[in-house]
């Protein structure tokens, strides 16, 4: 029997019982379309939060305090006994590498801020002028903190959108004093909104001199500091150089870790994804179960149609062409299905994104061809055992069944 | 040189402990171009026999040559082979395939031998016209009457051309009068030259027959080849 022969028989035998294959095409599809769905949530996960990381600043170097296992990324790090203080002197002295392009140092303190009666909470982040630069601040009104040395305690804050918003309300800020903690600060800048950030919400920070807040809180620990490489190509030899020489400044003690942002992205991307890959991974059992159907459907199919079997023996058909019909009409079955679910997929994450346009819902290409993949090759695989049934079927029992 | 030569058949079916021995050493020989009615009592073996000389069953003993060639030790792919050249069936209850129209049934045995497109539709164009079903092409079976459905079935079991044409009860499921077209058909199709070979209840068919075979319990009981006086029945 031809090729194309076989398809139009199994296309026709498909479509004479409408209901049936629709149920199975139709349990193929929700499998295809739960996978595209479910990794694109994930995926889309992954991309929000690496966009969110790309939004600190480019080519940054960030050195904290206390010494990790791996030298990687360890959130752990975050409750580690620091052994050696970061200090300011430690951040001026990675000024002098060469593939250094700018060093910030950060303190960060909560207190509050208060102006005629207003009073509210706010995060102190104590740093320099570089900090704007390094992670791309603008300002809206004045200026960003005086470029001077850092060890300088000059009584200014520059403060973010909701912090001036929330204290000042219509009133202009820059050029007021507020008081911030015991301390009397003038306002010589206010930040444009910068929105949700990873970790501190800028808009709702009062950044000051590194050495005010350091004596406001009597304390010259740095909470990290940012290191800006001088080019992408630099960073890891940027790394590599603040770490030689902090360890050497620290009397030959490790005692602390340089990750770069590349490294961070990378442990959250390889998290982020590893996450996506478990979702299609359960949504895939899904595909298993319509693969299941379309056998149960399919030996339905074989036994409702003995007699045509046995019709198509005594007509010559070997085992063989018998065998190749019924498995068309399964691959047909799947592969429609999976088509159709991939449109559906492809559909619901349209409707995610309009829903939610700050979540880049994309199904990743992998999970796409994964997905078609595995329906197609459920669906034949699950397709052979009821055809090779039909193809040994024995002719002259399979007639009395007209 | 005989077209079909049975020696020392044997067919035994295995019920739990009993056995049925449903053809029991039959030795038949039958020629090219014959016109052979197979009779007897129900139960008696008739459709068992029909279906070893269609190769859709093997004998449990003797062999079977057709045109010469011992076909009981062919692999199933070259009995298939056999079958949709050489043999033409046609059925009590039609066995027409639902869901194809008149013309894609006609034209199901030259696909299943890979036969071209333009190859088939030419010959079942034929085939409708040889056998006045012309203006029935794109019907389905359940919109033909018994007679049409018989005569597709007639067209389908010959559109191979084959050598033998064998029917098992034609004529069991239609009136008296479509009967008689139907097996009005199939005798000028033997007189085209195709041996037939019938199975049949109805002595008045029979007779019309220039062979009798009568079966009982799996034997050959008459021949009447071999005993031309013998009475009929
Ligand atoms: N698959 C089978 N298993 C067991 N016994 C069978 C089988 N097929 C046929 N038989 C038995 O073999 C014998 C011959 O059956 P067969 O169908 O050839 O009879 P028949 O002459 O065609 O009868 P009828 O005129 O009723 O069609 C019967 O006794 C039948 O019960
Ligand atoms: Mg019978």
């Amino acid at each position: 029997m031809r090729f194309a022969d076989i398809l139009r028989f199994a296309r026709d035998a498909a479509a004479g019982y409408p209901l049936r294959t629709f149920l199975s095409v139709l349990a193929m599809a929700i499998g295809v379309a739960a996978v595209v769905v479910l990794t694109a949530l994930g995926d889309g996960a992954r991309r929000y939060v690496v966009g969110q990381f790309s939004s600190l600043g480019s080519n940054l170097v960030i050195v904290l305090p206390g010494r990790s296992a791996t030298g990687g990324f360890n959130p752990a790090n975050a409750i580690t006994k620091t052994p050696r203080d970061l200090t300011n002197d430690d951040a001026a002295g990675l000024l002098r590498l060469v593939p250094v392009q700018r060093v910030a140092p950060l303190f960060v303190g909560n207190s509050e801020i208060s102006v005629g009666g207003r009073l509210r909470e706010a995060v102190v982040a104590g740093t320099t002028a570089s900090y704007f630069d390094i992670r791309n601040f603008e300002i809206a009104q004045g200026k960003v903190l005086p470029d001077e040395d850092w060890n300088r305690v000059i009584p200014v804050a520059v403060i973010g959108r909701k912090i001036q918003e929330e204290v000042f309300g219509n009133q202009p800020a820059v050029g007021q004093f507020v008081r911030l903690g015991d301390r009397r600060v003038r306002v010589i800048g206010v930040l444009k909104p910068t929105g949700q950030g990873l970790g501190m919400n800028t808009d709702e920070v009062v950044f000051v001199p590194v050495a005010l807040a350091q004596s406001m809180f009597n304390s010259s620990t740095l909470f990290r500091i940012l290191v800006e490489a001088r080019g992408r190509n630099q960073i890891e030899d940027a790394k590599r150089e603040v770490l030689t020489l902090l360890k050497a400044r620290h009397g030959g003690e490790e005692d602390v870790t340089v990750i770069t942002q590349d490294a961070v992205l990378a442990t959250f991307d390889k998290l982020l994804r590893a996450l996506t890959a478990a979702v299609a991974g359960i949504a895939a059992i899904s595909l298993a179960v319509a693969g299941i159907l379309v056998m149960n459907v399919m030996l339905v199919a074989v036994t409702q149609r003995t007699a045509e079997i046995g019709l198509l023996k005594a007509h010559g058909a070997r085992g063989r062409t018998i065998r190749q019909a019924f498995l068309a009409e399964a691959a047909m079955i799947s592969v429609v299905g999976a088509f159709a679910g991939y449109l559906l997929g492809q559909l619901g994450a349209f409707m995610l994104r309009k829903a939610f346009p700050v979540f880049p819902a994309y199904p990743p290409d992998w999970a796409v061809i994964a997905a078609l993949a595995t329906a197609l090759t459920t669906g034949l695989l699950f397709g052979i055992m009821p055809a090779r049934r039909a193809a040994r079927m024995d002719p002259v029992q399979a007639l009395m069944k007209y | 040189m005989a077209l079909i030569e049975l020696c020392g058949v044997e067919r035994v079916f295995h019920l739990g402990d009993s056995t049925v021995n449903a053809l029991a050493r039959i030795d038949v020989s039958i020629d090219s171009g014959e016109y052979v009615a197979i009779m007897g009592p129900s139960g008696s073996g008739k459709s068992t026999l029909l279906n070893l000389l269609g190769l859709l069953d093997r004998p449990d003993a003797g062999t079977y040559r057709l045109e010469g060639r011992d076909v009981t030790t062919l692999s199933p792919d070259e009995q298939a082979a056999v079958r949709s050249r050489r043999i033409g069936f046609v059925f009590q209850s039609f066995h027409l395939v639902p869901r194809l129209t008149a013309a894609e049934n006609i034209a199901l045995p030259m696909m299943l031998a890979g036969i071209a497109a333009s190859e088939r539709t030419r010959r079942v164009d034929q085939a409708l016209k040889d056998f006045g079903l012309n203006q029935r092409a794109d019907h389905r079976p359940d919109q033909l009457s018994g007679g049409q459905r018989q005569r597709v079935a007639i067209a389908r079991a010959t559109i191979m051309q084959p050598a033998v044409l064998l029917a098992d009860e034609p004529t069991g499921n239609l009136d008296r009068t479509t009967g008689d077209e139907v097996i009005h058909l199939l005798e000028t199709l033997n007189a085209g030259g195709v041996t037939l070979i019938i199975v049949t209840h109805d002595p008045k068919l029979g007779v019309r027959a220039r062979r009798q075979l009568v079966m009982e319990d799996g034997a050959l009981k008459h021949d009447s080849a071999r005993l031309p006086d013998a009475p009929v029945g």
